[in-house]
């Protein structure tokens, strides 16, 4: 079927002939890394029924190379934390932190998660970033699966443009220092 | 099945002085008794060829700073299915020894609700099989929900008082 | 023997239980979470296992706790509602309407027919939500995707009737002391209706998928049962106990907001395995389907809400020319209206089972003491029981089909 306002992506720059494209590694790599998230689903609470409701094939979060899952953290791209964290379950969101490979990049999803939401408690921990490095914050409670997708979509423009070498370079080894991450 | 049925079975076998506070409250019997009496009187209201009280609902704590010698409090609520009847019972302790019996014996859901009760007031329960903190951290030195209290984060730097006008 | 001869023996590890063997008798231990695929919400077991086979387990919770019950004495009655919503997220409707009634029990309020009938709709919505979820969740877990993916468009197009009422998806915040905020809207009628017309036909793919399928029976049946004795002692309820047979439904023995005068059955099983529980969901969802029609054909006129002027917040446009309304809303919004002085017990039949809401009220603008019984909690320690002698993913299908919700277990 044809659909006039489909758009195709934009190309990275570069030079085109008969049967190659040629561009620099870094667009390359960003590309393919931008369009091939794989998520690790750290649903805690309500957002994390968002976050099925953005699994399932209405909003269907396949679309943007999300579709498999990752449960092992090795293997996981993205860490998606949806709900409230605990201080309980603090150092279990470290843990899986520490063990994804780089580059790895961390969603906060959910009030609760970027900041505590509305549970100001002796419990809860204040939003994550108190234990872990976020790339993006979503806020809501919960948010719609379209601000999850939002949300989403911009870790894949970070994704897309980011040096292939600044998991390397000072700054970001001094962030993760800043957490106490070696 | 009548409230007052109830009340005069209990006062019957456990005595006037057993049984006192006696309300009602939308149709539910409450009433208070001792500690002493808590084992007892579920045992008996257990095995009663009519009432039958043999489903425990829930199990509550409470705290009441200012009732001297009877601050920490456990509320029972029985139901009787077969007859559809409610019941409240309620037993206080002082808050230097907050001591209850555990029915863990009879009912094997008390397991939990006790452990919730000893994590958020520190009331112990004598025989529990395994009376530690359940929700909250094990490290936490405190019993949250006594009413001396605060719900914020004591340690928190960003949210205090001052920023907020208090 | 020698190590060498131990490690090139292929006969090491076969069987256990030879005498001289080098693994007879060994116990692992599993850890099960928190962060898990199949647990839905976190908690933690930790599995003894013999081989295979689970010999033991230990559950930690509280990995989201987050105080309710400390809130709730901190917060005006009408503001502990949006805490309601987050026990149960699948099916945050019947908490909230759970949790107004129990204020309205306090209060003294009567709530008129029409409001009654709306409520009893958007609770019997909230409970197909909770138990489309289960059921489908259920099957993922056992490798059915498909399922899931069928029923889940009903759960979105119910988020749709959701957002006609209240505004939101999930954390409704729905009704106020009283009755309903709003009246039902044309499309929102419209969409119920279709609802009825529709699902009907989608719940029946999904069981034909499911139900009679083989691989799922074999997974299912026979699988983490409780004998009613037991489950009654656990304090089971809801369809978990239903499944077990006892025929204790809140909605049937106690019933409230007008649930007498509608004609519904109560699904009860024989074993208490998995398989009943799926099926007792799933047969509540006819009948949850059913209480509608019958909801929606005999709506009854009148207002959607009381007249509790003391409670229930004046429209906007009253509020800009009336003096009265004007200082009822200041009053109300502002907290200076004080609760009479009480105990109140309510339960609702969640999605789960007996929610039951304990206030005690001192007088004061917040209640004094607040405890939310939740089922998820109560049957949740009866796990160890029902895994014991079987095998790891016995141990999940089990967990599943137990539809524990990681925010009703902490609150």
């Amino acid at each position: 079927m044809s659909n006039s306002t489909v758009n195709v992506a934009e190309a990275p720059p570069g030079i085109e002939g008969a049967g190659f494209f040629a561009t620099s590694l870094d667009n390359l790599v960003g590309l393919a890394r931008a369009n091939s998230l794989w998520p690790l689903p750290f649903a805690t609470s309500c957002c994390g029924i968002e976050f099925m409701s953005t699994m399932a094939s209405h909003y269907d979060i396949g679309r943007f190379g999300a579709e498999r899952l990752s449960f092992s953290a090795r293997q996981a791209d993205v860490l998606m934390v949806m709900g409230t964290i605990s201080k309980k379950m603090a150092p279990v969101v470290k843990q899986v932190y520490l063990q994804m490979a780089e580059p790895r990049w961390v969603l906060s999803v959910g009030a609760c998660a970027c900041s505590g939401g509305i549970f100001d408690t002796y419990s809860v921990l204040q939003g994550i970033d108190r234990i872990i490095p976020v790339d993006v914050y979503v806020p809501g409670c919960p948010p719609r699966p379209e601000q999850i997708l939002d949300g989403f979509m911009q870790i894949q423009e970070l994704a897309k443009n980011e040096s292939t070498r600044r998991r390397n370079e000072p700054e970001y080894k001094a962030l993760l220092a800043s957490y106490g991450i070696e | 099945m009548e409230n007052q049925q109830i009340t005069d079975a209990l006062v019957a076998q456990f005595g006037a002085d057993a049984v006192y506070g006696v309300t009602e409250s939308h149709g539910i019997l409450q009433f208070t008794t001792g500690v002493e009496n808590i084992v007892p009187m579920f045992h008996f209201l257990y095995a009663h060829p009519v009432f039958k009280f043999q489903f425990l609902t829930d199990l509550a704590g409470i705290h009441f700073p200012d009732a001297k010698g009877q601050e920490l409090g456990v509320i029972y609520h029985l139901h009787s299915l077969e007859n559809n009847v409610r019941l409240m019972m309620k037993a206080y302790a002082p808050i230097e020894a907050p001591h209850f019996p555990t029915i863990t014996g009879l009912f094997a859901t008390a397991n939990w609700m006790e452990r919730e009760a000893f994590d958020f007031y520190g009331i112990i329960f004598d025989g529990h099989p395994n009376l530690t903190r359940i929700l909250n951290m094990d490290e936490m030195d405190y019993h949250p929900m006594r009413k001396e209290y605060p719900l914020e984060d004591a340690t928190r730097h960003d949210k205090i008082d001052e920023l907020f006008g208090r | 023997m020698s190590e060498v001869a131990l490690v090139n023996n292929p006969n090491v590890g076969l069987d256990k239980t030879q005498k001289g063997g080098p693994y007879v008798n060994e116990l692992s231990t599993l850890n099960l979470g928190p962060t898990h695929p199949a647990t839905h919400g976190i908690f933690q077991n930790i599995l003894t296992m013999d081989g295979e086979t689970i010999v033991d387990s230990e559950q930690t919770v509280g990995y989201i706790h987050r105080a309710f019950e400390k809130i709730a004495e901190r917060r005006p009655f009408y503001q502990i509602t949006t805490l309601t919503d987050r026990m149960n997220y699948c099916s945050a409707p019947i908490n909230n309407m759970g949790w107004h009634m129990t204020v309205e029990k306090l209060l003294g309020i009567e709530v008129p027919k029409r409001a009654q009938y709306m409520r009893v709709i958007m609770m019997e919505l909230a409970r197909l939500t909770d138990h489309i979820v289960c059921n489908s969740i259920l099957a993922v877990d056992t490798g059915a995707l498909t399922g899931f993916l069928y029923v889940y468009q009903w759960r979105e197009f119910i988020y749709e009737i959701y957002e006609e009422m209240c505004g939101a998806r999930l954390t409704t915040n729905m009704g106020r002391f009283g009755g309903m905020e709003r009246d039902f809207t044309p499309v929102a009628i419209e969409k119920i209706k279709k609802l009825l017309k529709e699902l009907p036909a989608a719940l029946k793919e999904f069981e034909g998928m499911v139900m009679r399928n083989r691989i799922f029976m074999d997974r299912t049946q026979n699988v983490g049962g409780i004998s009613a004795e037991r489950a009654l002692n656990y304090g089971f309820t809801g369809p978990n106990l239903r499944a077990a047979g006892v025929d204790y439904d809140v909605r049937a023995l106690n019933p409230y907001s007008s649930y007498e005068d509608f004609e519904f059955d109560v699904p009860v099983g024989t074993k208490g395995d998995t398989y009943d529980r799926f099926l007792v969901r799933e047969e509540e969802m006819w009948q949850s389907l059913r209480i509608i029609q019958q909801a929606i054909d005999n709506l009854p006129e009148g207002p959607y809400h009381a007249d509790a002027p003391h409670y229930y917040l004046p429209p906007k446009q009253e509020v800009y020319k009336n003096m009265e309304a004007l200082i009822y809303h200041f009053k109300i919004v502002m907290g200076e209206i004080d609760a009479p002085v009480g105990e109140v017990y309510h339960s609702v039949e969640g999605g789960n089972g007996e929610l039951g809401f304990y206030l005690v009220s001192d007088g004061g603008r917040t209640p004094y003491r607040l405890k939310f019984r939740r089922p998820g909690y109560i049957y949740y320690q009866a796990f160890p029981e029902m895994i014991k002698g079987t095998s790891l993913s016995d141990a999940i299908v089990t967990m599943s089909s137990m539809n524990v919700i990681a925010g009703e277990l902490d609150t």
